[in-house]
């Protein structure tokens, strides 16, 4: 239970009669977790045929570098605000909000993705990995050191995106040249150009063999 | 993004019935490009029905063909073992398009269904009978240089920015839909339309219906293909101009070709003529050179994509040797 987040206290929690909501809210939270799995099962089976209304809030499930979080969000909210606004997770980055740019990528099950078109109630009961999932605690991940050792960035925006990109680039066996490795990078805008140094740095990490 | 109303069904037939009941309501797969277009009010569905619940993402041989499932994604096409042994053209396609993030998100299903790049379609604050029926064409005498040069109306210049389509459209594929009044299966030639005046409607699916799988037959295409796509940066672009070649060759000569272009029209542009002219033929530049001619007769440009006109025939002739030239 220890790394059971109970979602996001409400907004206004400060106050004395939402500090009750809140309590129940977290108490309802804590009951769900403890009812047994099938009967948890059989209630979400029985929300997803449901319709949720407009604005109201549905249930959300995630795993978020390793932390496991009881959401609740309103249908339209993205995964990349999701992490940012919510989580508090801004390392990834919004760069045009539109997939264009790259900027927002994080790993969903293991694969790279454009959170901002994401939403993320879609993304119920899965793993999420963000730029701050990356590091083994002050270990810096092979991936940022390398960023960091060839200067492969100028003012830094992308770099979250660059570098979950270039992870799951490498792991999907996509890094073996020069070539390739641009092709498959071409999903990451750098404005700054740092361009060359991230694919230096990319090969570095490959032909250095250290597990990505 | 405004709101709306969220429902996961597990079992087609909900999913179908909740489109059904809902003209105002849109299935969501990969999302790619609906959330893109509801984000900036081009598309403002009152529901989103999310199918991916559905187990529709399988990729298997099916009666002396290939079927896949409306939910493969992009990537997994691209590189499944069956896509690159049988139809290497198909995975060409998808790997021309998008990045490798989006690739992993978008699906077969959704690609097939994207909605044109044309910046008038985009831009609300523009003209678009796409968009919104009867408000004027801003494409056609604004800035067109991205726009069609076959199959247009005086309606809409828009061209469908699929990669993959244009590959399935030369493969001679099917698309197997599954409706409130049953299933049916489309020819590829026949899901989309050329815009006339209706251009809202990009393809021939009816209200409710789910596409569930594209079936490709069996060729001999699984070593002479070539995709060529050109466009303004070497990736992440969409085409200014695409052709999809194939060829069955044995001993240079043209048993049989398979020709579409991407980028010139509503819909994915096969070149039939061309293709017939081919049959019979020395696989040579000077062949490629007149099956380009014979593919380019009905071609008209605008006033800024007269470009076209040229970048079309010698990009036909480009991809049939670079198709030819495959060890």
């Amino acid at each position: 239970m220890a790394d059971e987040k109970p979602g996001t206290p409400p907004e206004n929690a400060g106050h004395d009669g939402n500090r009750r909501d809140f309590l129940k809210k977290s108490t309802l939270l804590t009951a769900v977790a403890l009812t047994p799995g099938p009967v948890v099962h059989a209630a979400e089976a029985a929300w997803d045929e449901k319709v949720a209304a407009a604005f109201e809030k549905v249930p959300l499930k995630l795993e978020v570098n390793g932390v496991k979080h009881k959401l609740s969000v309103e249908p339209r909210t993205t995964l990349l605000d999701l992490l940012r606004e919510q989580l508090h997770l801004t390392g990834t980055k919004k760069g045009c909000d539109y997939g264009q740019c790259g900027a927002c990528t994080v790993h969903v099950d293991g694969e790279r993705v454009n959170s901002c078109l994401r939403l993320a109630v879609m993304e119920d009961g899965k793993k999420v990995t963000t730029i701050e999932g990356l590091a083994n605690g002050d270990k810096l991940h092979p991936m940022q050191e390398a960023f960091v050792k060839h200067d492969g960035f100028q003012c830094g925006y992308c770099t979250p995106g660059q570098i979950m990109s270039a992870v799951a680039c490498i792991r999907e066996g996509h890094a073996g040249s020069e070539g390739e490795i641009k092709e498959y990078m071409s999903g990451n805008i750098c404005r700054c150009g740092a361009y060359s140094n991230i694919v230096a740095a990319i090969q570095d990490v490959k032909n250095g063999g250290q597990k990505v | 993004m405004n709101q709306f109303q969220y429902v996961r069904p597990t079992k087609q037939k909900a999913a179908i019935d909740a489109l059904a009941k809902d003209t105002s309501a849109q299935f969501i797969a990969g999302g790619t490009n609906l959330v893109d277009l509801m984000k900036r009010g081009v598309m403002n569905p009152q529901k989103l029905v999310d199918i991916n619940k559905l187990p529709l993402n399988k990729i298997e041989k099916e009666n002396g063909g290939l079927r896949i499932g409306a939910l493969a994604s992009n990537k997994a096409v691209a590189e499944d073992k069956l896509v690159l042994e049988k139809q290497p053209l198909l995975a060409q396609a998808l790997v021309a398009g998008a990045s490798a993030q989006l690739r992993n998100m978008a699906t077969v299903g959704g690609n097939m269904l994207q909605r044109t790049r044309c910046y008038y379609f985009y831009d609300t604050a523009m003209p678009c009978n796409k968009r919104e029926p009867g408000s004027g064409c801003g494409a056609l005498e604004g800035i067109n240089r991205m726009h069609a040069i076959f199959g247009f109306s005086d309606k809409c210049i828009a061209v469908h920015p699929s990669d993959m389509s244009v590959a399935l459209a030369a493969l001679d594929a099917t698309v197997l839909v599954s409706g409130p009044r049953g299933d049916r299966r489309i020819p590829f030639a026949d899901f989309h339309r050329l815009p006339g005046d209706t251009p809202q409607k990009d393809t021939n699916l009816e209200q409710g219906e789910l596409i569930t799988a594209v079936d490709i037959p069996d060729g001999p295409f699984t070593k002479n293909v070539h995709y060529l796509k050109v466009r303004e940066r070497a990736s992440y672009a969409f085409a200014l101009l695409s052709v999809a070649a194939a060829l069955h060759l044995d001993n240079g000569t043209i048993k049989d070709a398979r020709l579409a272009m991407g980028g010139v029209a509503h819909k994915p542009w096969r070149l039939n003529e061309a293709e017939k002219f081919l049959v019979g033929k020395p696989a040579t530049e000077e062949t490629f050179r007149q099956a380009a001619a014979i593919a380019m007769r009905d071609a008209k440009a605008f006033k800024h994509n007269a470009y076209k006109l040229k970048l079309g025939p010698n990009s036909i002739v480009q991809a049939l040797k670079n198709a030819t030239a495959v060890a």
